[in-house]
């Protein structure tokens, strides 16, 4: 229906950049393509202005950076001089996403898989409600829920995997906490379940039936069948799926933010308090910046925003690459 | 999908051996298990939510500001957060949608697979990706840094609308492409003007897939806290004018209550949030019973 739409469509523009007197020319019609036109190149430069602006107003903070903005992981751009570097804001984004991820995908690709292949059919679009009201809760409810709900109930669970897990690097430390990347990366692996299990539903749905029927007539148990016809033809879409859950993560602020105790420097143990991230920290340090600290704010963004830019799209090339096998 | 039954008993040639009967089992349980561990943090969420909102749901709380109220006293309310949210949601869609479904009206109608329309839709994505801070920091730099006006519920509303513009395309495009050809090609048979055909033919057609769309999206955004921290900044006090000085909002104002550790901020913080969520629930419930019906009627 789309390509037929296309075909159509591409005629009568081709019919009205010759300029030929088709019933085209009309005034009402000129107005109207424009205004479409227009309001689709708004959108670009809206995306190219974002780009621009905020390398723009970042350079002059980066100029009287006093430290080496990438590897530096100290955050003072009020100070005199200002010394501000992302390194521990990039690792705190990275770690604390990356965890997140890896939490939410299994859940998620099981939610989809129980959707799917499990439930009674009828109930499937109603479960499927559920899920997407996951998504509904705002994030600032997330924050204050993983801040005075979730964090009491975490401070065992860190203190027991500590405890039984300590010889593990990632789960070491002295002092297990309640506001760790840890607890974090917990919220964050709850707000990103239902887009990893969205888009894994929508791939589970376009796999070829006579696959599914072909392995159940071979006598398969249904996870077999799963494991045979339905995780083979969805992988990319699931890799894709759990790409755009860590984007979604990375740029996730006010939940982190909240979550979060910020302690200074770099600390591989996940489970004592600290930690930052791009966006809590811009979100946490704004209302104190001066307007060195808003440039240097503002060129941490940039970054974020570059980072996410990169693995939405390395997502998206992934999902798409599966369409083109159907 | 369920009615292929794969451990049908007694009937089968050769019953399945016991290893695969077992890990087939343990699958299932996996998987029900998996369902189970989204639906715990969803009402762990709602529950709280509604228990500690309940404490300070008063008439109070909808008529009165934070203005001269300090974090530890008890009364104040989010009528200044309340406003604030409803108005700068309101311009954000009065910008965002007539300016996302125009563009979605380019996409599907006039791209027709040109260089242009590939670009355009691929921004779209990049749109839907660009984290919400970014969204508030870009404000920042365009409207207040550069061009010099003051922290306002306008400089929120543009931080919003860069959020929903995405959304809101994605789901006319999507309604826009599930509009039969014949219906274009019947009206241009009866030599109505393409933009007439859009407008009168096309638009109504798809026009309660767009509603939802537009509510889902609204919903979306209302609950937004990141970029209106950069933008609209904070304020205890009524500000009624959206042009004019630092606006209060609901998210902002959870915000502000959780950062105070009293009880009676914290308590007002929950309030907040029953409320927000109660807003954003409704318009989701609303926009699923549009689809439903428009499901309903075109079968």
């Amino acid at each position: 229906m789309t390509t037929e739409t296309g075909v159509e469509a591409r005629a009568g523009t081709r019919a009205g950049a010759a300029g030929t007197a088709m019933s085209t020319g009309r005034a009402g019609d000129r107005i109207f393509a424009g205004a479409a036109r227009g309001s689709g190149i708004t959108v670009l430069v809206i995306v190219a202005a974002i780009a621009a602006f905020l390398v723009w107003k970042a350079i002059p903070a980066l100029r009287e950076n006093e430290a080496g903005f990438l590897t530096t992981e100290e955050w003072n751009p009020n100070a005199q001089p200002p010394r501000f570097g992302i390194a521990q804001l990039a690792f705190g984004t990275a770690l604390s996403s990356l965890l997140a991820m890896l939490m939410a995908t299994p859940v998620a690709i099981g939610i989809a898989l129980f959707i799917s292949f499990y439930s009674p059919r009828r109930l499937a679009s109603g479960l499927g409600y559920i899920v997407d009201l996951l998504a509904a809760v705002p994030s600032i409810v997330y924050g204050l829920w993983g801040l005075i709900f979730l964090a009491q109930h975490m401070d065992k669970v860190s203190g027991f995997l500590n405890a039984a897990l300590g010889w593990f690097p990632l789960f070491g430390g002295d002092s297990p906490g309640k506001n760790s990347i840890f607890t974090g990366s917990v919220v964050l692996a709850i707000m990103i379940l239902p887009i990893i299990s969205s888009i894994s539903r929508e791939v589970f749905l376009q796999v070829p039936r006579p696959n599914i029927e072909a392995a159940l007539a071979l006598g398969a148990t249904r996870w077999e069948m799963i494991r045979l016809s339905v995780l083979p033809y969805g992988r990319s879409g699931m890799i894709g799926a759990s790409m755009l859950g860590l984007g979604r993560a990375m740029g996730e602020t006010i939940a982190v933010a909240m979550v979060l105790t910020f302690v200074p420097g770099i600390n591989w143990h996940i489970l004592e308090n600290g930690g930052s991230t791009f966006a809590a920290n811009i979100a946490n340090s704004f209302a104190e910046a001066t307007e060195t600290g808003r440039g240097a704010l503002i060129a941490s963004g940039l970054v974020l925003f570059v980072i996410t830019l990169l693995v939405n799209m390395a997502a998206r090339a992934v999902v798409a690459r599966r369409k083109e096998f159907v | 999908m369920t009615t292929f039954s794969t451990t049908g008993e007694g009937a089968s040639l050769t019953s399945v051996s016991l290893g695969r009967k077992v890990k087939d089992r343990s699958i299932q349980g996996l998987v029900y298990l998996a369902f189970a561990l989204a639906v715990v943090p969803l009402v762990a969420v709602l529950w709280t939510v509604v228990v500690n909102g309940l404490e300070r749901l008063d008439p109070t709380f909808f008529q009165f500001s934070m203005n001269a109220v300090s974090g530890s006293d008890p009364g104040g309310g989010a009528y200044h957060a309340i406003v604030g949210t409803l108005q700068q949601v309101a311009i954000c869609s009065a910008i965002a949608v007539p300016l996302s479904i125009l563009t979605a009206i380019y996409l599907v109608e006039y791209a027709g697979g040109g260089r242009l329309g590939k670009i355009i839709s691929f921004t779209v994505d990049v749109m839907m990706g660009i984290p919400s801070i970014v969204a508030g920091l870009f404000v920042l730099a365009l409207w207040l840094l550069t061009l010099g006006f003051d922290y306002s519920g306008l400089a929120g509303a543009l931080s919003l609308t860069i959020l929903m513009i995405p959304t809101v395309t994605r789901a006319a495009e999507e309604m826009l492409k599930l509009v039969p050809n014949d219906l274009r090609e019947a009206s241009y048979a009866l030599g109505v003007p393409r933009w007439r055909t859009v407008c009168f033919v096309v638009l109504p057609t798809a026009l309660t897939g767009m509603v939802t769309g537009v509510m889902l999206a609204v919903a979306r955004v209302m609950g937004e806290t990141a970029p209106l921290l950069l933008t609209i900044f904070f304020t205890k006090a009524i500000n009624n004018d959206p042009f004019n000085g630092p606006q209060a909002s609901l998210p902002t104002f959870i915000w502000e209550q959780a950062a105070d550790p009293n009880q009676n901020s914290i308590d007002r913080a929950w309030t907040g949030a029953l409320v927000l969520i109660g807003i954003i629930m409704l318009l989701n419930l609303v926009a699923r019973l549009v689809a439903r019906r428009t499901a309903a009627k075109s079968r």
